[in-house]
């Protein structure tokens, strides 16, 4: 019963019916992946195809200096449901929160994935350096050795969250242990970050809905973040721009702006300097979000945000990562003029923000696919 | 006579070994060792007190919220800050949800396959697993269709060839004892389960915008507005999509989690006696029935607050928080002063002290320092937090329906109260902890609807928003019961700014190394005696570790990077 010792033949259509899943949840599905990718309504048959004709893809997940918050987002996806998804539609063959196996019998497991390759390596967590990597060890091997060996022979690695994007928290000042993310670590396989605190379920699935059914990496900005994702900034969908624009601002919490959905950047909303989709796709099977709640944005899905959007309560102008002087009385048409053309090709204003703040740098560009520019034209096409 | 150990400890949070000494088929010491660390006391420092929950939160994203809600105690405890009675009642909600889903998943899908072979499942007759389903409850997808469409689904797992999260798994174990049909119906149940989990929490995204890690905690309330003519606010519409799914949870804990338990017990009633450890237990109590800080107000909680000592349930001892301490003797951690006495949390030094092997290692210096968990002491005492302790602690303080639940539990097992210091114990007392709480959640949302009726819409008090009210110095302690047990954040605030934090985190109660006096924490004491069927699979050390429900990405920390001492003032 061990693994690789049984050809791996099924195709999805067996599994599902086998599984007990109706053709139609399973296009629905699809349908609902579709929407995430920001793809056309025709493409639910391409993804349904494309699910359809592979066997089970092989995914190693692997948690370093993480949380596991990552983990139970995943745990959090929607149609057709989580079990499907982590039982029927993918072989998580390697996770340590969720497999049965322990010790070097869990250990036995990823190396007989591993020597198969083909497989997605999905990490979480941050990679410590400091001390030849002292600070996170799992079977008596550093994180950084597994992480070198797992991306051999990968088709990608999918950095899931925050921490494994861009550093994340135990990057923030002073970076106690030398934590980098996984685009740091790795050279020679693509790298997709995911940033978010944690990921949101929605876009863990699409991106590997994506290379499954297109065959590639989805189009990715500056910082290595899908397009369909991270191709918006948060102010520009968020529901409570109105109210930015008719200067409808909360300025206590619970005053009757607040009470009223009023817009939360008088009280450190980061949503004019973050791009995500959360105002779309919302959380938890779309029920909300933080905005939604009552409270700020707090930009999680921006490299270094932990110290270039914090205080999280300032206005953003005070924020000392941000880069721009001005008062808030000027902050109306900086945020509505001054910036749009910048964040238009923010894959370039990033980068400049970056050096600014003296950031640890993202994703090296040479292990994507292709540059900004060509990334853009790929999203037209599609 | 051997040495084994199993590194990665998996279905945990975290990163956990343990190494054991093994003769005669038994563990005569265990060493616990947390294999990572990244610093977040460190990173506080210097940095907007009110920012500090979000940080904090982040310390784990399966507890998630608890950080956040004993980092807003612990700040509130300093600048003496009494947050408005909605506010208390909607943290309640959220920690109570929290505990149910947190329970149920750690039940399913961390803990279960410690005693469920899903192999053994295959040969299980649906008829006769519907039969024993519908004898201990009234759970609906209970039919021999669908057991048979649960076991076919298994079938055409295995038969596929790829097992994903079951390869290499213990299975066929001699330790596991379950008929196929128990085996089956437990495997339908941790499918139910997982999603379950996924509907029961969007409680969170209601309230905290998204689960894991919710976004409406604030220093002085909560950042989710109260009124009833918005849709942009708790309103009679998310009040009552909230008791929808409050009902829900409490039907799946009455229905499957409780009646799961009860069935599986029987067949491992050896494990009563194995795993029982320190017999010391603590209980900080939580969820406060008014608007007062839990950390200062003991007596208004519906969990109680005590220390048991011995196993001796006849005497609660009361607790003084200011008697806790921490040992770094066996930590990679130094202390400016020697690493043989304990500090306490506002005089506490850490400087990061790797000493280990260097990677890769086979084995630990067990006899030098193993982890990078700290050793928390409490009044000199080794002890033992989380449900067990809870329930213990409620128990011997006469808690009505805390007694009523456990005396149920135990009277339909035929066993005595003696049975609950074990391995055995630890897990039902987590499944009557859920239960009870599950009923107390509906409970605070009838608190919650009642007041909003009497005109109360309140959420936040503001009077010490801005930095600027506050002291020049203050220090204060937010104690909360997250679901593995007590946790505490220590800060200290100087000129508006994070000058000190410390967190004394429930898993570096029941995880950490050897303190200075060479005794050890409750997990390296639970596997004394446990018994080694196989040292090559020790399935067994699963069982009592995960009884704990062990969360590690919580139990690493350092408390001040410079070991520079803290300002003296008086707690508030």
């Amino acid at each position: 019963m061990g693994v690789g010792t049984v050809a791996r033949v099924e195709a999805l259509p067996d599994r599902l019916a086998r599984a007990g899943i109706e053709r139609r949840t399973f296009l629905k599905y699809c349908g609902t992946l579709a929407a995430v990718l920001a793809l056309p309504d025709t493409y639910a048959r391409n993804i349904a195809q494309a699910l359809q004709s592979v066997k089970k893809p092989s995914v190693v997940w692997l948690e370093f200096q993480d949380c596991a918050g990552n983990t139970e987002s995943f745990l959090r996806t929607r149609n057709p449901g989580v079990a499907d998804l982590v039982l029927d539609i993918l072989s998580i063959d390697y996770h340590e929160t969720i497999m049965a196996a322990a010790g070097h019998q869990a250990e036995a497991a990823k190396a007989a994935a591993l020597a198969e390759g083909g497989h997605f390596v999905v990490v979480e967590g941050s990679i410590p350096r400091n001390d030849s990597g002292v600070y996170c060890t799992i079977a008596g091997k550093t994180a950084w050795q597994h992480l070198e060996e797992a991306a051999e022979g990968a088709v990608a690695v999918i950095a899931v969250g925050s921490c494994s994007s861009f550093g994340g928290l135990p990057a923030a000042s002073p970076n106690p242990t030398g934590a980098v993310s996984a685009a740091n670590i790795v050279s020679g396989v693509p790298v997709i970050n995911l940033p978010g605190c944690p990921a949101n379920a929605d876009n863990i699935t699409a991106t590997l809905v994506h290379f499954l059914t297109f065959g590639g990496l989805p189009a990715l900005d500056g910082e290595g973040r899908p397009l369909f994702a991270y191709g918006q900034r948060i102010h520009d969908s968020c529901e409570r721009r109105a109210h930015f624009d008719a200067g409808q601002f909360v300025a206590k919490w619970g005053d009757e702006g607040h009470r009223n959905g009023w817009c939360l950047y008088k009280m450190g909303c980061k949503g004019p300097a973050t791009f995500h989709n959360c105002p779309a796709i919302r959380w938890n099977e779309g029920t909300s979000w933080p905005i939604g709640a009552g409270h700020g944005c707090n930009g999680c899905s921006e490299p270094g945000f932990w110290d270039t959007m914090s205080p999280f309560y300032e206005r953003l102008p005070k924020v000392s990562g941000f880069g721009v002087e001005s008062s808030a009385d000027t902050i109306g048409w900086w945020l509505t003029g001054g910036t749009a053309a910048a964040f238009a090709a923010h894959g370039v204003a990033k980068s400049v923000q970056r050096r600014v703040t003296h950031q640890p740098p993202g994703p090296a560009s040479g292990t994507l696919e292709s540059g900004p520019d060509e990334q853009a034209s790929e999203k037209g096409g599609v | 006579m051997a040495k084994i150990a199993v590194d990665p400890v998996t279905r945990i949070e975290g990163h956990l070994r343990i190494e054991a000494q093994v003769d005669g088929g038994q563990i005569t010491e265990a060493w616990s060792s947390c294999t990572m660390w990244r610093g977040i006391e460190t990173i506080l420092e210097g940095r907007d007190p009110r920012d500090a929950w979000y940080f904090t939160q982040r310390i784990c994203g399966v507890c998630t919220t608890v950080h956040a809600l004993a980092s807003v105690r612990a700040v509130e405890n300093a600048l003496d800050i009494t947050p408005p009675l909605n506010a208390q009642l909607i943290r309640n909600l959220i920690t109570l949800s929290q505990f149910v889903q947190d329970h149920v998943v750690h039940f399913y899908h961390l803990h279960a396959l410690d005693w469920v072979d899903i192999v053994s499942a295959l040969d299980a007759d649906p008829a006769a697993t519907a039969a024993l389903a519908s004898s201990i409850s009234d759970y609906p997808k209970s039919s021999p269709g669908h057991f048979g469409a649960v076991r076919a689904k298994l079938q055409g797992f295995v038969e596929a060839g790829q097992l994903g999260p079951f390869s290499n798994g213990y299975w066929g174990h001699e330790a596991y004892k379950l008929p196929p049909e128990a085996n089956l119906m437990a495997v339908s149940h941790y499918l139910d389960a997982l999603e379950f989990q996924r509907d029961y929490i969007r409680i969170h995204a209601m309230l905290g915008g998204k689960n894991p890690h919710l976004q409406t905690y604030l220093v002085g309330g909560m950042a989710i507005p109260i009124d009833l003519n918005s849709q942009d606010a708790i309103n009679a519409d998310m009040l009552s999509r909230m008791r929808v799914l409050l009902q829900k949870g409490l039907d799946f804990v009455r229905q499957a989690y409780i009646p799961d338990v009860l069935a599986v017990a029987p067949f491992y009633l050896d494990w009563a006696a194995i795993g029982g450890g320190l017999g010391n237990f603590m209980a900080f109590g939580d969820f406060p029935m008014g608007g007062a800080n839990p950390s200062i107000a003991p007596d208004d909680l519906y969990l109680p607050r005590g220390i048991i000592l011995g196993k001796d349930l006849s005497t609660v001892h009361p607790l003084d928080p200011l008697k806790i301490d921490e040992y770094v003797t066996h930590s990679w951690y130094e202390y400016e002063g020697g690493d043989t006495a304990p500090l306490a949390p506002f005089e506490g030094e850490t400087k990061p002290n790797y000493t280990g092997p260097q990677p890769p290692y086979d084995f630990l210096d067990t006899d030098g320092k193993y982890s990078w968990l700290k050793s928390p002491r409490y009044d000199g005492h080794a002890v033992e937090v989380g449900p067990l302790a809870r329930m213990l602690v409620a128990y011997g303080s006469g808690h009505e329906k805390v007694v009523a639940v456990v005396n149920s539990v135990l009277g339909t097992l035929g066993v005595g109260p003696e049975v609950l210091f074990s391995t055995l114990g630890r897990t039902a007392a987590r499944a009557v902890e859920t239960l009870v709480l599950a009923e107390r959640s509906l409970e605070v949302l009838d608190e919650l609807v009642a007041n909003i009726a009497s005109g109360d819409t309140a959420v936040h008090e503001g009077s010490k928003w801005e930095p600027s009210s506050w002291p020049a110095t203050a220090k204060g302690f937010g104690m909360h019961e997250a679901p593995r047990g007590g946790l505490s954040h220590w800060i200290t605030i100087k000129d508006e700014k994070i000058d000190h934090y410390q967190i004394v985190v429930p898993s570096t109660w029941n995880g950490g190394p050897r303190d200075g006096n060479g005794v050890g924490g409750a997990y390296e004491a639970a596997l004394v005696g446990t018994p080694i069927a196989d040292e090559e699979r020790p399935l067994e050390i699963l069982r009592t570790i995960h009884s704990f429900d062990p969360c590690m990405a919580c139990a690493a920390h350092v408390i001040d990077k410079d070991g520079k001492p803290v300002v003296e003032v008086t707690v508030t």
